[in-house]
């Protein structure tokens, strides 16, 4: 009894959550460990999620955001871990594309992330020091699941729609195969469906930059003082050249020199380009754990939604009766417009019903966490016909 | 692409009267579908299950604010990820004459639709015939809105062109239409005829 007061008040309270402050965090799959793709399980497990704007009567409005790679779940306001903005406030917010005047928004941290939900740098309940690598590798599919616990918990059955780039376009995706029926939209931005070779390639280099780094001890070096910081700072390096374009980098640094006239004849940063991703590469150290970006990169690179369909995409969505948009990016390289029409080839071949843009744009894969109003225009008349649509259904 | 005058449904005649000859309730792909005015109209007025084709970025954004499942492409290539016979119509409205290869495509849209609905500018209409014979210059008119070096129209054909096309590609036609410049549809049936006084021409046809 005690257990469903707080349980409601908690609801009451989070009907308008602010910006500001820390995340709602459940401790979930104590009675029920989560059975992981690779067969093994894990529970209990904590999940960090945020929510805005205000949960209607009949829970029709819930929109689920989904993160990328290095994202969490504070998609607006200022964020506790790095004092910056949210990540997502040109889509997501008062009158926004995604807007929080009409839609409960919801962003959960993925598991194996180390920004509240369990991931490698939690600490391990069977041995009361930090996971490391006894973390178990999960995959999206298991990212996702852990989500649509947490929905569970909250009394959230529907999905009037998840939106996401890069991963978060992935567990878009697997949200839509694996929960057709909790799905109403879907919106996959600068994404793909299966982690292509080059894709794993840039991963691997990575993950081998890590490695290489003699703090990383076998992913042991939260037992010690000194955690993998130039490993990781090169594979940030490295993922980062990825997620932009050869064009948006001309035209930002070129060949420009940072702070000199002429070349030093030293291995300084002589270019703007070079201190420019030494800056990315420090900066992100001080937010993100080496292990976490291990287990992340690996589940993105097992990822591959026609695996379980003899190589047919179209075989994942068959009978999907959810609304689909697809969107990707001119410049992007990393997830190309290719990628995208093989989603959009695959959902019609399937009978799904589906809308694609491919969005001119020349700053590369980061596109999407840029203002981009082609690509805001696209989502919010995507979700506010489907609204009118919904609207007009339930009118008696 | 052409500019005529609307009746109250806010849809170009024209298009009113591809819509005609669709069964309600069926299921649509409108290849070249702008932004969406037709494809609309058919699911509000005529309940059809609707999906489009459209390349500029305008119509895309348009169409998918009208709360359609339009996505952004080029008609020849994309049309040959759509399975066999998986519509009832396929349309292809006032677009056949900017195909590279026009016959190809009337072959995509029996293979994708039971149905097809074409619509194009008709070469051999009058008006085209006298400024061509006595002025001497492409035409540049309503249905034929761009001056030759820059238009996306790369096909030009005729009615009995047409006709001619389907009958060598062993297509059949169930209906066909006169279309005058005001998007209504003629009481001209002889064929002579229609090529002399239809600005547009419009065809269901199917694989015979």
């Amino acid at each position: 009894m005690l257990f469903f007061m707080n349980h409601e008040t908690q609801q009451e309270s989070k009907k308008e959550t602010a910006d500001e402050g820390f995340a709602d965090v459940v401790t979930l799959g104590q009675n029920q460990p989560l059975p992981l793709d690779s067969g093994k399980k894990i529970g209990p497990f904590e999940v960090a999620y945020k929510c805005w704007g205000r949960l209607n009567a009949d829970k029709s409005n819930v929109v689920l955001v989904c993160h990328a790679l290095t994202g969490d779940h504070y998609v607006r306001g200022t964020n506790p871990i790095t004092g910056k903005r949210g990540w997502w406030e040109t889509m997501v917010g008062p009158g926004k594309p995604v807007d929080t005047d009409r839609y409960y928004v919801i962003c959960i941290n993925v598991l194996g992330s180390c920004a509240g939900t369990t991931g490698p740098a939690s600490l391990n309940p069977d041995t009361g020091k930090a996971y490391g690598l006894d973390f178990p590798v999960i995959t999206i599919g298991d990212m996702v699941r852990a989500q649509a616990r947490l929905l569970d918990h909250l009394g959230i059955d529907k999905l009037f729609s998840v939106i996401g780039g890069s991963m978060g376009g992935m567990q878009v995706l697997q949200w839509a195969v694996d929960f057709p029926d909790r799905v109403r939209t879907a919106i996959a931005i600068a994404t793909t469906w299966r982690h292509s070779a080059q894709n794993i390639a840039f991963h691997e280099v990575g993950r081998q930059a890590i490695m290489a780094d003699a703090n990383w001890a076998h992913g042991r070096y939260l037992d010690h003082d000194e955690p993998p910081h130039a490993g990781l700072a090169v594979a940030r390096m490295a993922a980062h050249i990825t997620y932009m374009s050869e064009s948006g980098l001309t035209s930002r640094f070129g060949r420009n020199l940072q702070d000199r006239d002429k070349v030093a004849f030293g291995f300084d940063a002589d270019f703007q380009i070079e201190s420019y991703l030494r800056h990315q590469g420090i900066s992100f150290v001080d937010r993100f754990d080496a292990n976490s970006y291990l287990y992340i990169t690996r589940a993105m690179d097992y990822y591959d939604l026609a695996a379980g369909h003899d190589g047919i995409l179209a075989s994942a969505f068959k009978e999907s009766k959810t609304r689909f948009c697809v969107l990707s990016f001119t410049s992007d390289w990393l997830y190309t417009t290719e990628e995208s029409r093989h989603i959009v080839r695959s959902l019609n071949a399937a009978r799904a019903r589906v809308s694609f843009a491919d969005i001119e744009m020349d700053k590369g894969h980061d596109s999407f966490l840029l203002d981009c109003p082609d690509m805001d225009a696209v989502v919010r008349g995507f979700l506010s016909s489907e609204a009118e649509a919904m609207d007009g259904e339930n009118k008696p | 692409m052409n500019s005529q005058e609307s009746r109250a449904s806010d849809i170009r005649v024209d298009l009113l009267e591809i819509a005609r000859v669709i069964e309600p309730g069926s299921t649509v792909l409108d290849v070249g579908c702008g932004d969406g005015s037709l494809l609309d109209y058919l699911v509000r007025e005529r309940q059809v299950d609707g999906r489009g084709i459209e390349l500029s970025p305008e119509g895309v954004n348009k169409s998918i604010a009208k709360g359609l499942s339009v996505i952004q492409g080029n008609a020849e290539e994309d049309i040959s990820f759509y399975p066999d016979q998986s519509f009832d119509y396929v349309i292809l409205s006032q677009t056949l004459q900017a195909m590279t290869r026009p016959d190809l495509m009337l072959e995509q849209l029996l293979r994708v639709g039971r149905k097809a609905v074409v619509s194009f500018p008709n070469f051999g209409h009058w008006k085209v015939r006298l400024n061509l014979g006595l002025l001497g210059t492409m035409p540049v008119n309503s249905t034929l809105d761009y001056p030759w070096y820059s238009t996306p129209n790369i096909h030009f054909c005729t009615i009995r062109d047409f006709v001619n096309l389907c009958r060598q590609a062993n297509i059949h036609i169930e209906q066909s239409m006169a279309i005058d410049a005001r998007g209504y549809r003629m009481r001209v049936q002889a064929i002579r005829l229609a090529n002399l006084m239809a600005t547009q021409g419009m065809y269901v046809i199917t694989r015979k």
